[in-house]
This record gives structure tokens, sequence and C-alpha cells, in this order.
């Protein structure tokens, strides 16, 4: 870059300067020292930019750190058992038993119903729809944190994204949520069933998708997630979830 | 400090989620100060940064060694950050009609110092000039503010804030020239005044 006196310093390569970007900075520099008008200016900049450094921070606690920690470590569940990582990543297996389970519970309760036995057969209705309603309860936060992964994946700045991690939770989820969506809709729960056939829509798109994405093709899966308005739904589902399981006993007699 | 980062990141991936705590301590407070210029508001940044290590931790297969962890983790911060003031704003243009007209701008709150604050004079001046900055600031398209929180406060290089945030270097650079232009419309009365 030459930088002739007569030509006076452009704003832009004040700043440049100012930020050490300048491609030639000796160049800037000798314009600098030799014309009083570019370093008036160059000063006015640098008095700015200066001020706004005088922006404060808030001061966090000693603790923060600590804190932050262990916020952090409830949520990563690195203290879980060995049996919940497990299941963790086999949701399939863990619908399929809560389903059998259901399914179980549910021709019981039928097969031994009296009529004379009102109160047996409200309890046993709340505990069928209490293991639904925490299996499902874990289903959907699992779903919900692939559906944010990809509603807030950076674009990618070159190339394209692998989102083969995603995938491959969409393809375990979706199996999972098949299950779960016909043991609802036997068991009459009808909202639950709709909902989750709205997500199984969703994982079935993600896991068709390819393994890497253009920042096109990312959009256009951001723009179904977006649609449908399912983070949405299973975020208020998910709430409503945790409500009625830290109610249990308000479960007995509505649906999910 | 990046080589410790890349050993906390293996023994991570080897299964020694303790080793994440490292990386926690050591990059926490940077973030929040990212995000909290990101957003203005410290309950928005401490989520920003919980948020940030949570979807590091799950995507640290991503993580390419041969780039900075910290400029890393300041992409996803500002990435997440900019998803949350965008939500706030839309929440708060649909709420502002319901809003009492008496709440005033920030700059009758510096009217309203007490009398008794020490220094009144440049504390005062002080004071408006962070409430300039920080309203100059919160005009900003997202992307201007996001290049030049990223430059200025954080010293990343337009070629670093390209990559964080997809664009060119030339679309980096015109940001951060249009966010100087506008904090210097905005404070350079003010600043030159007080000279």
């Amino acid at each position: 870059m030459n930088v002739p006196t007569e030509n006076h310093l452009t704003e832009e390569q004040l700043v440049l300067y100012y930020y050490s970007e300048a491609s030639e900075t000796a160049g800037v520099e000798e314009h600098l020292g030799a014309c009083e008008s570019c370093r008036k200016a160059y000063h006015s900049l640098q008095r700015v930019l200066n001020s706004v450094d005088s922006l404060p921070v808030p001061d966090l606690s000693a603790d923060y750190e600590t804190r932050l920690w262990s916020a952090l470590d409830a949520r990563l569940g690195r203290r879980k058992s060995f049996a919940a990582r497990w299941l963790l990543w086999k949701p399939l297996v863990i619908a399929a038993s809560m389903a059998v389970l259901i399914i179980a519970a549910f021709l019981t309760g039928r097969t031994l119903e009296r009529p004379s036995n009102q109160q047996k057969s409200v309890a046993d209705s709340g505990i069928r729809e209490r293991v639904l309603l925490v299996a499902v309860g874990d289903h959907l936060e699992r779903s919900q944190m692939v559906l944010v992964e990809l509603a807030n994946a950076g674009a990618p700045a070159t190339g394209h994204l692998d989102i083969s991690y995603e995938q491959r939770t969409a393809e375990d989820l979706l199996e999972a949520n098949r299950l779960y969506r016909q043991t609802a809709a036997s068991a009459g729960d009808f909202p639950t069933a709709t909902l989750l056939e709205d997500l199984e829509r969703v994982l079935l798109e993600i896991a068709h998708s390819p393994s890497t994405v253009s920042a096109k093709q990312l959009e256009d899966l951001r723009k179904q997630i977006e649609d449908k308005g399912i983070l949405f739904k299973v975020k208020i589902f998910g709430s409503q979830v945790e409500q009625r399981e830290a109610a249990p006993s308000k479960a007995g007699a509505a649906s999910l | 400090m990046e080589d410790t980062d890349s050993v906390a990141v293996a023994r991570v991936k080897a299964g020694d989620g303790d080793a994440y705590r490292v990386l926690v301590d050591r990059h926490s407070r940077s973030v929040f100060r990212l995000a909290y210029r990101m957003t203005g508001n410290q309950q928005d940044a401490e989520d920003v940064v919980q948020e940030t290590f949570m979807r590091a931790y799950r995507q640290l297969h991503r993580w390419e060694a041969r780039s900075s962890f910290s400029t890393w983790l300041y992409r996803i911060a500002a990435n997440y950050s900019l998803d949350l003031v965008r939500a706030r704003k839309r929440h708060a243009e649909t709420a502002i009609d319901e809003t009492p007209a008496n709440q005033g701008a920030p700059d009758d709150a510096i009217h309203a110092l007490p009398a008794s604050s020490p220094g009144p004079d440049r504390l005062l001046f002080s004071d408006q000039v962070q409430k300039c900055v920080a309203s100059t600031l919160d005009e900003l398209s997202q992307q201007e503010r996001t290049a030049f929180v990223l430059r200025h406060f954080e010293g990343q290089s337009i070629e670093e804030i390209s990559a964080a945030l997809g664009l060119s270097a030339n679309a980096a650079k015109h940001s951060i020239f249009r966010a100087v232009q506008k904090l210097r419309r905005a404070l350079e009365p003010m600043v030159s005044h007080a000279l």
C-alpha cells in the first residue's frame, strides 16, 4: 500500500491501523508522521475507540467457575450410573421395554378390573400413565437436544457441516418415537400421539439427510424444523411432562 | 495455552469427563465477557456461557486441534448470543405496545443520579459515555456488533472473525468499519467535547 501524503488516509485505513490489521503499517506511520490532518483524524478515532473500552463488564463472584461447573455437570449427566448412560444411548431398547410394560400393565388392568374395585382401577391407570410419562419425557428431551443442535448450528463458512452425529441420534430416536406414538395411540392419549407423529416427520427428514450438509441444505433443514414449530411444541410438551412428573398425584385422570 | 487445551480435549474424548472442567475453568470468564458485550445483560450472558460449554461438549468431535479452542468457543458463544438477542428483540417488539411511556430513555437516568455521588462531574461523564457506548452497540446490526466485539474486545483477527461468522474477510471487515462509523458518529461529539 503506497500512502502518499497528498492523498489522505481513509477512515478504513485508520481503523485497520488501529487494530494492527493494516497491510502496510510502515506506510501509514510515515503518512501520519507527515500529515497533520490525518494525525488529527487518527487521534480522534483513537479517543472514540478507547472510550468504548470504558464499557464495564459485571464482576463475577469468586466461585463462579464452581457454580458453573455444578450446573454443567448436572446437565452433562456425567454422574449418571453406567445403566443410565447405557439407556441414554439405547432409546430403542428403552422404548421397546416401556411399550411392552405399558401394554402388559394395560391388559392386566383390563383383565383384573372389577366394577366394585374403582380405586384400584384408578391407581393402575395412574401407574400406566406415569410409566409412559417418564419414558416420553426422556425421549422428548433427547429429541429436543438434536433439534436445538441443528437449529443453532453455525453455518459452515466453507464446504459442508458434518451432521452425522445428529443423524445417527435421529435414527435411534425415530425407532423409539414410532413405538411411543403407537403406544400413546393405543392408550387413547391422542395429544401425545399427535405430537409424536409431528416429531417423527422431522426426525425422518434429519435421518434421511446427507451426513454432511451445505449451508443451503442446513438452512432447508432448519426451515423444516421452524415451519412445523416442532421445537416449540416439544419444549412446551416437555415442560408439561416435567410438571406432571413433579405432581404425580394429579397424573391420574387427564391425558399427557 | 492452546497446547494444554488440546491435551484437555484429548482427555475428555478419551472418556475423562473431569478434564472438561479444566477447559471450563480456563475459558468461562472470557466467554462471559464476550457474551455480556454481545447481549448487554448479565443473566443472558451467564446463560450463554452455560449453553456454550454444553454445546462445545456435545460437539467436541467437531473441534479440530489445528484451530484455537478459544476461537472455536467464541464462535459457539457468538452464534448463540446472536440467537438470544434476536429472540429478545422479537419479544421486545411484541411487548413494546404494552410498555408504559414512563420508562424513560437511558439518558434520563443520567439526570437522576443522586447529587451525593462521589466526583459527580467525572462520574457523570463516564456514565454518559458508557451509556452512549451501550446504546450505540444496541443499535448496531447483529453482524456488526458481533464482528466489532470480536475485533475490539476479544482481539480476534479479521480472518478469525470471518470464519466465526461464516462471512468473507471483506464482509467481516466492512461490518467492523460500519460499527466503528456508527460509534464514531455517536461518541465523537462527546469525547471531543471533553478534551
